[in-house]
């Protein structure tokens, strides 16, 4: 075995699917760096997946990867960059066979080894494991996924790292996965090139930290941060976050030298926050990180160090992440100006709901929100306010329903609004709002024994 | 006096299905005692009567001088579902930071 490296550079590519173009690039040429990893699968991203999947058997994956990677191939066989990335989706093989096509189109032919980790799509399982038992209960509500099985669209398990460094050790240079956690995409890469063991309950919970901190982009380098926000510099050249870690588990937060943004810790304390439950138990399938154990210090202009982190042993349950069709609905919008433009926007909502009265439509929701006055903050915005001397407001309706009519109904009674409302009101270039189908969010947890993951090796 | 939380603390949130989370962070560690003492789960909820429909609760990180708040139902659903214009719980972080607290002068 080659010797262990003091220190093991992972980078954060993309944040979500649909992050910025320029990132990846910027992060395998901006400086050196031994790992990127790429997160691109939310939670709903799954059920569009397999959607396109059923219709035509070579997709099911996020293409937007296969484009990035013909960008950077070139730059990361030369330097030997590492690559994770969950844009497998609901199918790694076929977006493993399209990135392989794509090496093979650059000219590097027997270059390149992907690894492909599968096993955490449960949709075929899912009668076999209803009837063994497994109810899959709704975490939120308790109810059994029985409940709604015939309107599942998707079901995966959250895989930890254990199968993206079983891909490493077997020599895969990009690792493809379907869904494979957040957290596993960099803290599978720290396992592998230090060796840490599974049960390195603290370092496993390092990694986990490490993470999550550059699991959302430049969300940890100064993007969407409130801590001194115009103070941060050159946003427009922001430079996605870099960890650095040490065998022991330390690490510190960078980026490359040069680039916007800004790493410091207050910065990394609110991306620590984001999303964050019951800080002492933050759970995955790699074990159990306390965030209550974390300690930062600014060691370095845009350097933070992270340490101290304390960690729990896995629990025996996996995350299920399970899609199901919920129904429909649609959003209306109109904008009104001054003067009274509050009062105006309140007028034509209070007409608009008499008139969907007035047909008989029943809806499960309907919202009404003034962007402008109150959409962000509710009743707590307009405490300070002299709402008459608002300059416009955007009335924006939405609805939900079971019922696809009464979703359409309520979709044309937007725009007569326009000429049979209260004046000042424009805004309605976009046309009529379009009904949209709701896929909805099942959480679950499952036996880890049931789901099996598997490891697979592709050559360019 | 009372001072608005803006002006001692910042904050970022985000969301687990119809809940919402805001971790409150105080920006010098000096103010993080007070922030536990005054910031309860029971005045965050006043705070957001209305905006939410279920409990909060609070976990104190005093490692970061942060305070994390979850807001069950505060999200029409949360996700996919929910019909709000702030579907994913993104700026009630700054709704929390309007909240006025007693400061020793």
């Amino acid at each position: 075995m080659s010797a262990r490296p003091a220190t093991v550079r992972v980078a954060g590519g993309q944040g979500f699917w649909g992050d910025w173009l320029e990132a990846p690039y910027r992060q395998v040429t901006g400086g050196p760096v031994d790992y990127l990893m790429m997160d691109y699968l939310a939670e709903v991203t799954m059920s569009i997946l397999q959607k396109q999947k059923s219709r035509d058997a070579t997709r099911g994956y996020a293409t937007d990867f296969v484009d990035q990677m013909e960008r950077i191939l070139p730059t990361v066989v030369e330097r030997g960059i590492k690559v994770t990335a969950n844009a497998g989706g609901v199918n790694p093989r076929a977006c493993a066979m399209a990135v392989a096509d794509v090496a093979r189109r650059l000219g590097l032919t027997g270059k390149l080894t992907i690894g492909v980790v599968s096993g955490d799509d449960l949709l075929a399982r899912l009668d076999g494991l209803i009837a063994r038992g497994h109810d899959l209960q709704n975490l939120d509500t308790g109810r059994p996924l029985h409940d709604v099985r015939d309107r599942v669209l998707s079901a995966n398990a959250y895989l930890g790292a254990a199968p993206v460094v079983a891909a490493l050790q077997r020599g895969a240079q990009v690792v493809i996965t379907g869904r494979v956690t957040d957290t596993g995409l960099t803290l599978g890469p720290l396992m592998h090139a230090f060796g840490w063991p599974r049960d390195a309950w603290d370092r496993i919970a390092a990694g986990t930290v490490a993470g999550h901190i550059i699991e959302c982009g430049a969300q940890a380098s100064g993007g969407n941060c409130l801590s001194d926000w115009k103070t941060i510099p050159n946003l427009a050249a922001v430079g996605y976050p870099i960890v650095e870690a040490r065998g022991d588990g330390t690490f510190d937060l960078i980026k490359h030298p040069g680039t916007g943004g800004r790493i410091d810790v207050a910065g990394v304390t609110e991306q620590l926050v984001y999303e964050m439950g019951d800080p002492r138990g933050y759970i995955t399938p790699d074990g159990v990180a306390d965030f209550t154990t974390i300690q930062l210090s600014q060691v370095g202009k845009d350097r933070v160090r992270v340490s101290g982190v304390r960690g729990k042993p896995a629990t025996d349950k996996l995350k299920v992440s399970i899609a199901y069709f919920y129904g429909y609905k649609a959003i209306g919008t109109l904008v009104y100006a001054w003067p009274d433009a509050l009062e105006k926007a309140k007028a034509a909502d209070r007409i608009l709901r008499q008139r969907l009265d007035a047909l008989g439509l029943k809806f499960e929701a309907i919202l009404s929100e003034f962007v402008g006055a109150n959409a962000t903050h509710g009743p707590l915005a307009l405490q300070d306010v002299d709402a008459a001397a608002i300059p416009e407001v955007q009335l924006r309706v939405g609805v939900r329903s079971p019922d696809k009519a009464a979703v359409d109904r309520f979709t044309r009674e937007i725009a007569p609004l326009i000429l049979n409302g209260p004046p000042s009101v424009t805004g309605f270039a976009g046309g009529r709002p379009k009904p949209e189908e709701v896929v909805a969010y099942w959480p679950a947890l499952i036996d880890k024994k049931t789901v099996e993951p598997a490891v697979e090796l592709i050559e360019a | 006096m009372k001072r608005k939380l803006v002006e001692l603390a910042h904050a970022r949130s985000g969301d687990k299905g119809d809940t919402a989370n805001v971790g409150l962070i105080a920006k010098q560690a000096k103010d993080y005692p007070l922030l536990v003492k005054q910031v309860t789960a029971a005045r965050v909820a006043r705070h957001f009567k209305g905006m939410i429909t279920g409990p909060v609760e609070r976990f104190e990180l005093p490692n970061l001088h942060a305070l994390n708040f979850l807001l069950h139902g505060a999200l029409d659903g949360g996700g996919t579902i929910s019909l709000k214009t702030d579907a994913q719980g993104k700026v009630f972080s700054t709704a929390l930071l309007r909240m006025e607290i007693e400061v020793k002068r």
